[in-house]
């Protein structure tokens, strides 16, 4: 007997989104789908605002990652405004912008890992969901559980000192940012009292890396085995190739590790990337146009970041870099859980750049806004910490938005999260009776792999309990189960 | 002219002759909050959120001029629930959306609604269909955010005495608008002015926007009103 499986909601991620796994006479698995259900609409709301309003106005899309948001928006509108295209900025303008893009960068990571991930290694895919959760890691590991409060905590102090605000701050304006670093504040960062100091969160971050190495070193068959697919790879990368998060050009690289989009300009991004619309889901899926819809997705996130850039600019992150790309002999990582690797290891650059940033005097300059003769349209990228983020607006003759067009890193991750799903159903479900708490936790593992907004990328919030169904065919109801 | 003393919330207060109730009250370090009442322009009693009571009448304390022995009630409960409850309407009138409005911070619509800690407005949401003109080149006029205190109207005058604001239609249909042919001549100094003595978001400079952090904002630390007085 055919029958249906939904496992909705999916746990462990920010928003609202629900898994299907139909499955034939047979007991094969013949359809699975990755659903996000949920729908807001921000590009409508955007129209008729004026430009200079957008950077504030769209972070509102989100409260996971608003900065992100805030920075891909300003960057987008610097180019309306005549400041260039990521690079004319004054050097205060932009370097105030990348401590507050990489001070988000370490807290996501380091929520994502303590928070959503460390559960399912302490305790196993199959463990006690009543610990299998943050409040276990309180209860039985509460020193991890103390790092992950502090880093975070870290970074949206970071985000305040920049932003104003750790959630929805104000700080990029059109050409440039609002305000510089004060040397007290600086201080308050590099000589904090422990552990709220930039040394602790180097040192926290290698020991989170470590601590994942050596979970590693001990269960390959999950981490190197659980869902592992081909897929493209698309990131933001500096020119010269190396890592960088806040700016770049586009590059993209197939399974094997050839170059399919080469360094190219990202106002250009049309011309590159198609966006397909499916009618089962509010999310739409991009593709790279060269290699067509069927062929033409790709990942993003830290696992693309770290295939499709050559180096890591900070010694420590290289070094961890160096023993990450060994274990691939050099070739593009397709490992979904080493999705986690690749993460870690960018927490740590994260915090090698913010120790940079602040011993650099430029935070402390006067000079912050740059302008130039106005243009109609802009695109601003930056790399946030689920993948590569896309903004493009168009404005009319009296400054108001009359196009905005989102395509935010979950949208990205769209097929390759499907593919995962898929990967995970056929391999636990085929075949099998009976719904195990532990295969509905696997399916979630993989799409929790890409640490996915389901909130943004439907730009939309949302949580409810989990709830599975297994259908009959005729929709009749043979198991039910809720969490 | 010899001083007129009268008494405010039961201080004995000293004032000028032909002085506002407002202002008299501010000098002896009271604040009776207002809306539409703005310094170098004449009083309009246009929002009634200086709302007092006089011998038992209700009054606009910026209209009405001080008087020998007055006794006004200005901070009693009954007077300051129709104060909040006046703050309640104009929200509702309009379409504010604090979280992105550039005047956030510096707003005296949401500074008021802070001091008389709205949550939630007892009244329904009218959502009006307002509109925005940005037709003109140095301002955004967000008409959705527009308390009607007249304040642009007073104050935007040109040097042979032209109004480059001014109000449209009737009643509930009573919008702001913006003389085209004026706008168009406006420097940034008269952009900036207009913006500044807008109560709210709804006269906006183009091109700028949110350049004052968040923190040195003007209603950041200080409640309004904490400069004259409870
Ligand atoms: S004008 Fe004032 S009350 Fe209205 S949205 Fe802006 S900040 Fe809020
Ligand atoms: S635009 Fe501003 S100043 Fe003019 S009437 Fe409306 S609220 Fe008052």
């Amino acid at each position: 007997m055919s029958r249906k499986i939904t496992i909705e909601p999916v746990t462990r991620v920010e928003g609202h989104g629900k898994v299907t796994i139909h499955m034939d006479d047979a007991g094969k698995v013949s359809q699975t789908r990755f659903h996000i259900v949920e729908f807001r609409g921000f590009e409508r709301f955007a129209q008729g605002r004026p430009y200079w309003e957008m950077p504030v106005l769209v972070q509102r899309l989100c409260g996971i990652c608003p900065v992100s948001h805030h920075l891909a928006a300003a960057k987008a509108i610097d180019v309306i405004a005549g400041a260039g295209t990521g690079e004319g900025l004054t050097p205060t303008g932009e370097k105030m912008r990348r401590l507050m893009h990489y001070g988000q960068m370490f807290q996501s990571h380091a929520l994502h890992f303590f928070h959503l991930v460390s559960p399912d290694l302490l305790f196993g895919a199959d463990g006690d969901p009543a610990i299998r959760n943050v409040i276990g890691v309180a209860l039985m590991h509460k020193d991890l559980a103390v790092q992950g409060v502090m880093m975070r905590k870290f970074g949206q102090e970071i985000i305040l000192a920049t932003a104003g605000k750790k959630i929805h701050g104000t700080g990029a304006i059109p050409g440039g940012i609002n305000k510089n670093l004060s040397v007290a504040e600086r201080d308050s960062f590099l000589k904090g009292a422990d552990p709220l100091n930039i040394e602790k969160m180097v040192s926290w971050a290698q020991g989170a890396l470590d601590f994942f190495k050596d979970y590693h070193s001990k269960n390959k068959e999950l981490i190197d085995d659980f869902a592992v697919f081909p897929s493209n790879h698309l990131s933001l990368v500096r020119k010269d190739g190396a890592l960088d998060l806040y700016h770049g050009v586009l590059r993209a690289v197939d399974t094997d590790g050839k170059k399919i989009l080469n360094d190219v300009d990202y106002q250009d991004y049309l011309t590159y990337i198609g966006e397909e619309v499916r009618s089962w889901s509010y999310m739409k899926f991009p593709y790279l146009k060269s290699l067509g819809k069927e062929k033409g997705w790709y990942t993003v996130g830290p696992l693309a970041r770290l295939n499709t850039a050559d180096f890591i600019p900070t010694p420590l992150a290289q070094k961890e870099f160096e023993i990450y790309k060994a274990y691939t002999k050099g070739k593009v990582n397709n490992m979904s859980m080493h999705m986690h690797w690749a993460r870690l290891i960018e927490l740590l650059h994260s915090a090698e750049v913010i120790r940079d940033l602040l011993n650099d005097k430029d935070l402390q300059g006067d000079n912050l806004v740059a302008k130039g003769p106005k243009k109609k349209e802009g695109v601003g990228l930056v790399e946030a910490p689920r993948g590569t983020l896309f903004h493009h607006y168009r404005v009319n003759d009296n400054d108001q938005v009359e196009m905005a067009n989102l395509i935010v890193s979950t949208t990205n991750n769209n097929e390759p999260m499907n593919q995962a799903v898929n990967y995970v159903a056929n391999w636990a479900f085929n075949g099998k009776k009976e719904i195990t708490e532990g295969m509905m936790n696997r399916v979630e593992m993989a799409i929790r792999a890409y640490d996915p907004c389901l909130s943004c990328a439907t730009h939309a919030l949302g949580q409810m309990p989990l709830e599975i169904e297994l259908l009959g065919a005729g929709g009749i109801m043979l198991d039910r189960k809720r969490r | 002219m010899a001083d007129i003393t009268l008494t405010i919330d039961g201080k004995t207060c000293k004032a000028k002759p032909g002085q506002s109730i407002v202002d008299a009250a501010k000098e002896n370090g009271i604040y009776i909050p207002v809306l539409c009442n703005y310094e170098g322009l004449k009083p309009a009693g246009t929002c009634r959120i200086c709302t007092v009571r006089v011998g038992g009448r209700f009054m606009a304390a910026c209209t009405t001029p001080v008087g020998e022995g007055m006794i006004v009630e200005s901070g009693t409960p009954d007077i300051e629930d129709m104060r909040k409850a006046i703050v309640e309407m104009l929200f509702v009138e309009g379409n504010h959306m604090c979280p992105c409005c550039e005047k956030s911070g510096n707003c005296e619509l949401q500074a008021l609604g802070y001091r008389y800690q709205m949550l939630v407005p007892r009244f329904p949401y009218l959502w009006p269909a307002s509109q925005v003109d940005a037709s003109t080149p140095k301002i955004f006029l967000d008409k959705n955010r527009c308390v009607q205190c007249l304040r642009c109207v007073r104050g935007a005058v040109t040097p042979d005495g032209k109004h480059v604001f001014g109000l449209l239609n009737r009643g509930d249909r009573t919008a702001i608008a913006i003389d085209h042919a004026l706008a168009s001549k406006m420097t940034d100094e008269m952009a900036q002015k207009a913006m500044d003595s807008c109560p709210v978001g709804a006269i906006l400079r183009k091109e700028v926007g949110y350049v004052v952090p968040i923190g040195m904002r003007k209603f950041d630390s200080k409640p309004i009103g904490s400069d004259i007085g409870q």
